[in-house]
Order: C-alpha cells, then sequence, then structure tokens
C-alpha cells in the first residue's frame, strides 16, 4: 500500500519549501551581485516570482480547494492597476519606496480580494462548474475596464472618465497628469519591485498558504473538496471554506499583479488577458495541483523556457510542447509518481508498527 | 425522555412514498437497529433525520429541538453525526486529518492563527491531535493515522468513518451498514467497537444492518420497515422472532 504525506512530514515538508526559496534567493542574490547576470536574466527574475505567487494562489482554489477558476489574470489585473495607481499618487508624499511599496502591495492585494468576495457571495453557494464561468467574465471585464479607464487630475481637482471624450469635451485645465490614459495604461510606475523584495513576498506567501492547509479551515476546504455531503455531515460550512480559500486566492493574485505592475514602464490592461489565466492555470495543473512547490518549480520552469529557447527560433514551441507534454506525463502518471515516492520513500527512515495491507 | 423522537415522519418522492408516517423513540445510551429489505427507505430515514431531506410531513426531535428545516451543518451542531452506506471519507487527506477535521467546530483559533501558526493555534492542535489519536486507537487505526484514507482497506475505512463521526462530538450516532463488505472477523471486531463506544462515551447509537448477526448480536431494539412503513417494532429477539419480519425477510440473503 502506498504511504501517504505523513502529518510530521507535511511540517517538515513545509520547511524544505522554504529552505528552497531561500537557497534560490542567496544564490540568485549573489549572482546579481557579482555583476555577471546578463540583461535577459535580470529582466526575467521579477515576472517569474509574481507567476509564482499568481500560480500558487490560483491552487488554493484549484488545487486545495477543487474548484476551476479561469479569472487569475483579472485578480492579477486588479492588483496590478490599484497598486500602481496608488505609488504614483504617493509617490511625493511617502518618498519612502520600502513604506510605499508594502502598503501598495496590501493595498491591491485588499482590493483584488474585496472582488474576490464579491464575486464569491453569488456563486460560491452553487454547485457545479459555475465558477469557471463567472471567474471568466469577470477577468474579461476587468480587462475592459481598465482598458477604457482614464484617471487624471488637473487644477479642478481628479477627473476619471470611461472614454476620452470626456477629456475632449471639457479640456484637462492647467497643471495636467494622467494617471491612467486608457489602453495606453499607466505609464511611469516607480520601479519599487525588486527581486529580494519578490523573494520576501513569496517566502510570506508559501508560509501563509502552507500553514493555512494545515489548519482547522485549511482540512475544512479539502474535506468540502473531497466530498462535499460529508463535510456537511460533520459541520463544515461548505460555502464559508470556499469563500475563505477564494478570496485568499485573489488576495494573493492582487498582491502579484502589484510585484508584476512596479517593474514595468508602462502597465497596459491588455496584457491580463484570458491567456494569461490559462497560462496561470497550466502552471498549476502541471505543478501537480495541491503541491504548492511543484507549483513554484512548474512555473519558473515553463515561464523561462520559452526565452531561453527563443535562440533555437522557429523549434522553440515545438520544443515547448514537448515539455509541456512530459511534465503531464511526469505529475499524472501513476507508475512514475509510485517510483518517486519509492526514491523518497527510500531517503525517509522506517517508521515501525505499519500494519498497511493486512485486510 | 427519549434522545430521538420522530412522529409520524414522511418523505414522498413523487408518488413514492419512501418513508410513511415513522414513530421512533430512542433513549439515551440505547442501541437501536433499523432494518428492512432493500430499498425499505432506511437511508431515506438517515437523510432526513440529518436534514440532507426535508420531511413531506412529521417531525423529528433531537432533545427537546426540532431538527426540520435545520440544515446537515447546523443538525451535526446540534449533535447528530452520521457515516454513509458508500462511504464517503476525505480520500485525499490523510486518515488523522480526516479525525481531526471532526473537530473543527470544538476547536477555536482564528484564520489569522492559521496563517502564521501563532497564538491559540498550537495548544489547540495539540489537543485535537491527541483527541483524534485516542479515537483512532478505539477504532485501531492509529497505525495508519498517516495513510491517505482512500489507500485505506474497505473494512478500515468504515471505521475510520465512524470515528470521525465520534469527533464531531455527538450525541447521537447514526451508522448506515456500518459492516457492509466485512468479513466475519471484522464484524465482530466492529460489535466490539460499538459496544465500546457506546459505554465508554455514553452514545446513543442508531444503525442500519443487514447483517443479522450484528444486529442481534449488539441491538436491544429493533423497528423493522418495509415498503417505507414500520412493519414491526420492540426488544430485538420479539422483532426477529415475529412472523410478519420473518415473511418480509423470505427471500432475503443476509
Ligand atoms: N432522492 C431520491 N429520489 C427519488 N427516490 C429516492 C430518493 N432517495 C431514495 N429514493 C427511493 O426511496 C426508496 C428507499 O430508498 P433507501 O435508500 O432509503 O432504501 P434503504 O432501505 O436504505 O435500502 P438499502 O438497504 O438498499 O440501502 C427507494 O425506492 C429509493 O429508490
Ligand atoms: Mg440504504
Amino acid at each position: 500500500m502506498k504511504k501517504a504525506l505523513s502529518i510530521s512530514r507535511k511540517a517538515g515538508d513545509r520547511y524544505i519549501t522554504y529552505l528552497l526559496l531561500i537557497v534560490i534567493f542567496v544564490g540568485v542574490q549573489s549572482f546579481l551581485n557579482s555583476g555577471a547576470a546578463s540583461r535577459s536574466f535580470k529582466g526575467l527574475l521579477i515576472p517569474t516570482c509574481a507567476y509564482i505567487l499568481a500560480a500558487m494562489a490560483l491552487n488554493l482554489v484549484v488545487g486545495v480547494s477543487g474548484e476551476l477558476s479561469l479569472g487569475q489574470a483579472g485578480f492579477m489585473c486588479v492588483g496590478a492597476f490599484v497598486g500602481s495607481l496608488f505609488s504614483l499618487l504617493t509617490e511625493a508624499t511617502i518618498a519612502n519606496p520600502l513604506i510605499r511599496f508594502p502598503l501598495a502591495l496590501l493595498l491591491g492585494g485588499v482590493v483584488a480580494g474585496i472582488f474576490g468576495f464579491l464575486i464569491g457571495i453569488p456563486v460560491l453557494r452553487l454547485r457545479g462548474d459555475y465558477l469557471a464561468i463567472v471567474t471568466l467574465a469577470f477577468g474579461e471585464i476587468i480587462k475592459t475596464i481598465f482598458n477604457n479607464l482614464y484617471i487624471a487630475s488637473d487644477d479642478t481637482g481628479l477627473r476619471i472618465a470611461f472614454s476620452v471624450d470626456a477629456f475632449n469635451e471639457k479640456p484637462l485645465a492647467g497643471n495636467a497628469t494622467y494617471y491612467i490614459k486608457g489602453a495606453q495604461g499607466i505609464n511611469g510606475t516607480p520601479q519599487d519591485s525588486t527581486f529580494a523584495i519578490c523573494m520576501i513576498v513569496l517566502l510570506i506567501a508559501a508560509v501563509i498558504m502552507l500553514n493555512f492547509m494545515d489548519s482547522k479551515q485549511g482540512r475544512a476546504v479539502m474535506a468540502a473538496r473531497d466530498n462535499r455531503i460529508a463535510a456537511e455531515a460533520m459541520g463544515v460550512n461548505v460555502t464559508r471554506a470556499k469563500m475563505t480559500a477564494f478570496v485568499m486566492s485573489a488576495f494573493f493574485g492582487g498582491v502579484a499583479g502589484v510585484l508584476y505592475s512596479h517593474n514595468l514602464n508602462s502597465l497596459i490592461a491588455t496584457k491580463f488577458d484570458y491567456n494569461l489565466s490559462i497560462l496561470i492555470l497550466v502552471f498549476v495543473v502541471l505543478g501537480g495541483m495541491n503541491k504548492m512547490r511543484g507549483v513554484m518549480i512548474s512555473t519558473t520552469v515553463l515561464y523561462i523556457l520559452p526565452e531561453v529557447l527563443r535562440a533555437l527560433k522557429d523549434y522553440r514551441m515545438l520544443i515547448y510542447a514537448i515539455v509541456l507534454i512530459v511534465m503531464m506525463l511526469l505529475t499524472n502518471s501513476k507508475s512514475v509518481r509510485a517510483f518517486a515516492e519509492k526514491v523518497t520513500g527510500a531517503l525517509k527512515p522506517k517508521k515501525k508498527n505499519q500494519t498497511g495491507g493486512a485486510e | 425522555m427519549a434522545l430521538l423522537e420522530t412522529k409520524d415522519l414522511s418523505i414522498q418522492f413523487g408518488g413514492l412514498k419512501a418513508v410513511d408516517r415513522l414513530n421512533l423513540s430512542i433513549k439515551k445510551g440505547q442501541l437501536y437497529g433499523l432494518i428492512g429489505p432493500n430499498g425499505a427507505g432506511k437511508t431515506t430515514v438517515f437523510n432526513m433525520l440529518t436534514g440532507v431531506y426535508a420531511p413531506t410531513s412529521g417531525t423529528a426531535v433531537l432533545d427537546g429541538v426540532t431538527l426540520n428545516g435545520k440544515s446537515p451543518v447546523e443538525i451535526n451542531k446540534l449533535g447528530v453525526a452520521r457515516t454513509f452506506q458508500n462511504i464517503r471519507l476525505f480520500g485525499k487527506m490523510s486518515v488523522l486529518d480526516n479525525v481531526r477535521l471532526g473537530f473543527g467546530n470544538s476547536i477555536h483559533y482564528s484564520l489569522f492563527e492559521s496563517f502564521f501558526h501563532i497564538g491559540r493555534y498550537r495548544k489547540a492542535e495539540r489537543e485535537a491531535t491527541e483527541k483524534a489519536m485516542e479515537l483512532l486507537k478505539v477504532f485501531n487505526l492509529d497505525g495508519e493515522k498517516d495513510y491517505l484514507a482512500s489507500n485505506l482497506p474497505y473494512g478500515k475505512q468504515r471505521r475510520l468513518e465512524i470515528a470521525r463521526a465520534m469527533a464531531t462530538g455527538p450525541k447521537l450516532l447514526l451508522l448506515d451498514e456500518p459492516a457492509a463488505g466485512m468479513n466475519p472477523n471484522e464484524t465482530a471486531d466492529l460489535m466490539d467497537t460499538i459496544r465500546f463506544v457506546r459505554d465508554n462515551f455514553d452514545m446513543t447509537i442508531l444503525l442500519i444492518e443487514h447483517d443479522m448477526k450484528l444486529v442481534s448480536g449488539i441491538c436491544e431494539e429493533l423497528t423493522v420497515l418495509n415498503f417505507g412503513t414500520e412493519l414491526a417494532k420492540g426488544p430485538t429477539a420479539e422483532v426477529l422472532n415475529n412472523p410478519r419480519v420473518i415473511t418480509a425477510y423470505i427471500g432475503e440473503d443476509d
């Protein structure tokens, strides 16, 4: 009989994940400090971190909660725009980025979380795949809203419109600044995102998510996933459990958006489209669902790979497709998993008192 | 005063009267059997008692509280826990976590404390784990605490379901065919365990079972259902010798 993850191992397992993050951080940071890092390598770091966070967050819904969400890009979009707008508006008043940026991260996360909550209220009461449909629509709507949103300030104060016509009819007066300019998005977000901050945020997020999964609230979410009827019979408020996971996911999706946008000079809403949501979903599914570390690794590999393969030109997508297929086989094949368990099992001290398979 | 009292409890599915005017009266500490041929309506009674189905008419009262109109979650909090005829474990969770889930409403800490495993989290989790391990010992599952529930053999899955139900701290335990799929040895063990649970946890148990050896071995009183109606009720030996009951069971293999 196969052995499940033990609880003690689960706690140990968490520390392996934290250690991995710390080792990567130290390794990459010293590489950066050495000055040997190429421009394209540096350019990949922060987006990779942001996508890892977005994928881990989505995993709370897809893997842990067993619901399908197709709108993770929408939450990133909310976080990105809210965070960038906040940083632009407060750049003068809060000069220190080490104070401003955490506030932007928190604000972007909270606003995205509120959107998650509002979506969750009607949808999570229902059974079935309604969440997929609604989150899909949400992602598209959010993208469209920010793509048409104009926020500017002039001598008359802050002006908000959903079409540039409003500014044509009544032009901006005097000292005017655009914060969000429709399809051109936000320009000049302060570049507060650094690799170090990204890694700290990732570590905190990993602690929160993994600890959550080992708590009564986390168990309630997984129980509702495994068997809704039994969960209710055992006193689990299924709607509340699913809501908790979904709002957490939206929050961290928003935070990922803030990390992402503070690395971009020019932020546009069309970046956060349906394809991005699906891409993040692919990261989660190929990461083995429900396994945070697997999701981190698959995101890193699948996000960086196309860039690395750029040199191969025409063969790039072919190789990418092959890697996708191989990863799918690896994470979903019983025999491969059994082999992996054997390998990891052999490394663990044998426990006495095992009576499995007797019946 | 009975712990569970149903009065003319009935439910209709379209034209089918699945349960028709059932009157149960189960005293505290009793081991009570609900038997009857396939399709008699036994599981449907459990579903009404636990809020899965709403009765068409009649009432069910637990310890003075009417159960009608309450949700499964509320009814569990009032002290009714159950197992399922078709095992419904949390398959991708460990055996220990299946049981610890049951303590969810009796341990208290906030989501924030969960995020960082601080404050009340540590003590509450330690206590829940200890209590869960005690329960697992009672059901002889402590050696498998780290297995995924879905990897357990059938007989142990049935026992785990009872352990999980016990973790919610019920006054009344509903067992739906707890011995189904067990071999005679396992069934004999299960009978001991059920008696042990009743005696040591002052539990009141209502069980559905087709295995007559188990029924005659541990149930003190029985109600026999046939096509949704009460065929007989009373002390076990009396009911099992009732000619009408014997007739209803002819052709049934137990
Ligand atoms: N949701 C439902 N809708 C329609 N009919 C139902 C429903 N649930 C149960 N029934 C019917 O009610 C009757 C009683 O079913 P029930 O499952 O309670 O029988 P049972 O006594 O538990 O039988 P078994 O010993 O086979 O488990 C059956 O005829 C069944 O088909
Ligand atoms: Mg039944």
